[in-house]
């Protein structure tokens, strides 16, 4: 087990060297960078000298290569360099950030999981019946309706029959837990519903698989509650899958931050990554693409670990 | 050469259920409502999109100062918006854009990691490793991240949108071809092709490829709703579509907020449009993989 984490750990480091290299050059392929946009955006004449200071300033004026080094370098050592846009270090403003984001994060897996997993067993108890239909229709629903719509049309409810609106600063946790829950979790709810689609239809279906096994058929025979059976023989199983989706599905998380809280005008991480595509801050734009990355396979690997812990028979291949 | 087309022929199973197009749709239609719902609704907005000059009731991009920020009512069905535009019109229009982009970007960028994962299948051993791991370092980036550094790098806009949408298609596609692409390798036929002398390019492209037309088209299918949210979502970000074209992210985006209070028709009927056609694709799409290969599972 020891030598297996190691590995995948090993594993992990040319993977997010290759997105880096992948990000790094990319955004350097067009021509144009930067210092110049900043003045054409001004509109006022930039004397020549002064785009080759910030250019130093910025290190641009090094070779390509150099500029790599030293921004994996920097990462090496927590060091993301420098915003391009306000000159600030990224490592404060991601910092800043963090904390909302995460506890988003965090609340709308636990909003998924708390939609998936009732609703996805109900519906493979009740196979065929109204609830189980209606069930399919809600997670289908969930898949195709966006967050950010979702999270719109619970604005305009607020705003017309309760005369209120989200808060317009985030309070933190350890401040105020109960504004800070106010605040985070109606998008916490937009979010987790879409987030919760996949996660319930494969409740759904590990659930009736696993309710055909022979061991559930012993269980019944020797005549165990059905409660037991379902909780300590079906549903401990049949939860292998849908944690591998949750995982899996993390992609539906960043998508769903990046776009809710751009609605609920939250100061995450998604409306800086946004922030910075639109004014081209590339140094921003790449770092925050490699933190991305670099969550998204770590979550994968906690995924593959839970389940190995979960399930011997994946432990001892 | 006759024997070429005969064996070809014979490994087109999955080209066969295009034969007939009628006794097909009726088959499907009774075996599976809910996709052929899907499907209706789908047809309905091609129509919509085609002949959106001669059904919107208002020109999409004329604004009217006098008609601003109007309710719903006969003249206009859906509302007026913060321009005095007619927001069915837009709407309309907007389906325009959404299939267009939903199309574009699905069908360029399943073809590509279809020609991508059968090649890497078909030559195997070093190339197949290196374009794996090449996909692979693709797919560890989240579907929206990937979309948001093309455009990153080209800016925003139609076009630049599709190449968006398309780069993150590429490898899920690729990865599910080359699974079938592999076994196929293995059949007889195109070890008979190759002992016939023909080159790589024919056996891939006249051979191979026909022979995954299943796993493509599911993913054709099931990302086609995804292509449309992920437009919806850009231009939404103001990092898509950009006005005035009509889309119906963009017809979401600030104004749908700031007069939330007093024009709700601006955010609620464009949110209705993309989910009533996301949902028309995930259905059909879903019932298309159940169709063709209820093994394959994509998520």
């Amino acid at each position: 087990m020891r030598q297996y984490i190691l590995k995948r750990v090993l594993l992990m480091i040319p993977t997010l060297l290759g997105v880096a290299v992948l990000v790094f050059f990319l955004l350097r392929v067009l021509p144009g960078d930067i210092v110049e946009l900043k003045y054409a955006g001004t509109g006022t004449y930039a004397p020549k000298q002064a785009i080759e200071r910030e250019r130093a300033q910025l290190g641009l004026d090094k070779p390509l290569w150099q500029q790599f080094l030293s921004w994996i370098w920097g990462i090496v050592r927590f060091d993301f360099g420098q915003s391009m846009w306000t000159g600030r270090p990224i490592t404060h403003e991601i910092a800043i950030r963090l904390e909302l984001s995460v506890e988003l994060a965090l609340m709308a897996t636990l909003v998924a999981v708390l939609i998936s997993i009732p609703l996805g067993t109900l519906a493979a108890l009740r196979q065929d019946s109204w609830v189980d239909y209606f069930v399919r229709v809600f997670s289908i629903a969930g898949l195709a309706i966006p967050s950010f719509w979702l999270g719109i049309l619970m604005i305009l409810v607020f705003i017309i029959y309760f005369r209120w609106l989200p808060p317009l600063t985030f309070t933190s946790f350890w401040v105020n837990p109960k504004a800070n829950l106010m605040q985070l979790v109606w998008p916490a709810l937009a979010v987790g519903y879409r987030y919760s689609a996949v996660a319930t239809r494969m409740t759904r279906s590990a659930v009736l698989e696993v309710l055909r096994e022979d061991y559930i058929r012993t269980a019944r025979a020797k005549g165990l509650w059905e409660k037991v059976i379902l909780v300590r023989h079906a549903l401990k199983n049949a939860l292998l899958p849908v944690i591998t989706v949750i995982g899996l599905e993390f992609a539906f998380l960043v998508g769903g931050l990046v776009v809710t809280e751009q609605v609920f005008n939250l100061n995450g991480i998604g409306k800086l990554f946004v922030e910075a595509i639109s004014q081209r801050d590339y140094t921003m734009v790449q770092s925050l693409v490699l933190l991305t990355s670099f969550v998204f396979i770590f979550v994968n690997f906690v995924v593959d670990l839970i389940n190995a812990w979960l399930d011997p028979r994946i432990r001892y291949q | 050469m006759a024997r070429e087309t005969a064996i070809a022929t014979k490994s087109f199973s999955g080209f066969s259920f295009l034969k007939g197009w009628a006794g097909v749709a009726l088959h499907f239609t009774r075996r599976r409502p809910l996709g052929a719902a899907g499907a209706l609704i789908i047809v309905i907005m091609l129509l919509a999109a085609t002949l959106a000059r001669l059904i919107s009731p208002y020109d999409p991009l004329t604004t009217d100062y006098a008609a601003m920020l109007q309710a719903p009512s006969a003249a206009h069905w859906f509302g007026t918006d913060s321009f005095g535009r007619d927001v069915l019109s837009r709407i309309i229009y907007g389906a325009r854009t959404a299939l267009w982009v939903g199309f574009s970007s699905s069908f360029v960028g399943a073809t590509l990691g279809a020609i991508i994962g059968v090649a890497s299948a078909y030559f195997g051993g070093k190339v197949d490793l290196i374009v794996q791991r090449f996909m692979d370092l693709l797919l560890s980036f989240p579907l929206i991240v990937l979309a948001l550094v093309v455009v990153a790098v080209l800016g925003t806009g139609t076009v630049n949108v599709i190449l968006a949408i398309m780069v993150p298609m590429v490898p899920r596609c690729a990865l599910v071809v080359r699974s079938s692409g592999l076994s196929l390798r293995q059949t007889p036929f195109i070890d008979a092709a190759r002992a016939l002398g023909f080159g790589h390019a024919r056996i891939i492209f006249r051979h191979m490829l026909p022979n995954v037309m299943a796993p493509f088209l599911i993913m054709l299918t099931a990302f086609l709703g995804q292509a449309i949210l992920l437009e919806a979502s850009l231009s939404f970000l103001g990092l898509g579509v950009a006005e005035p074209t009509p889309a119906w992210g963009l017809m979401l985006k600030g104004a749908a907020v700031e007069f939330a209070e007093t024009a709700p028709w601006m955010a609620v009927y464009p949110g209705l449009a993309i989910s009533l056609s996301v949902f028309a694709f995930n259905l059909f799409g879903d019932s298309l993989r159940d169709a063709l290969d209820p093994k394959l599972r994509v998520s």
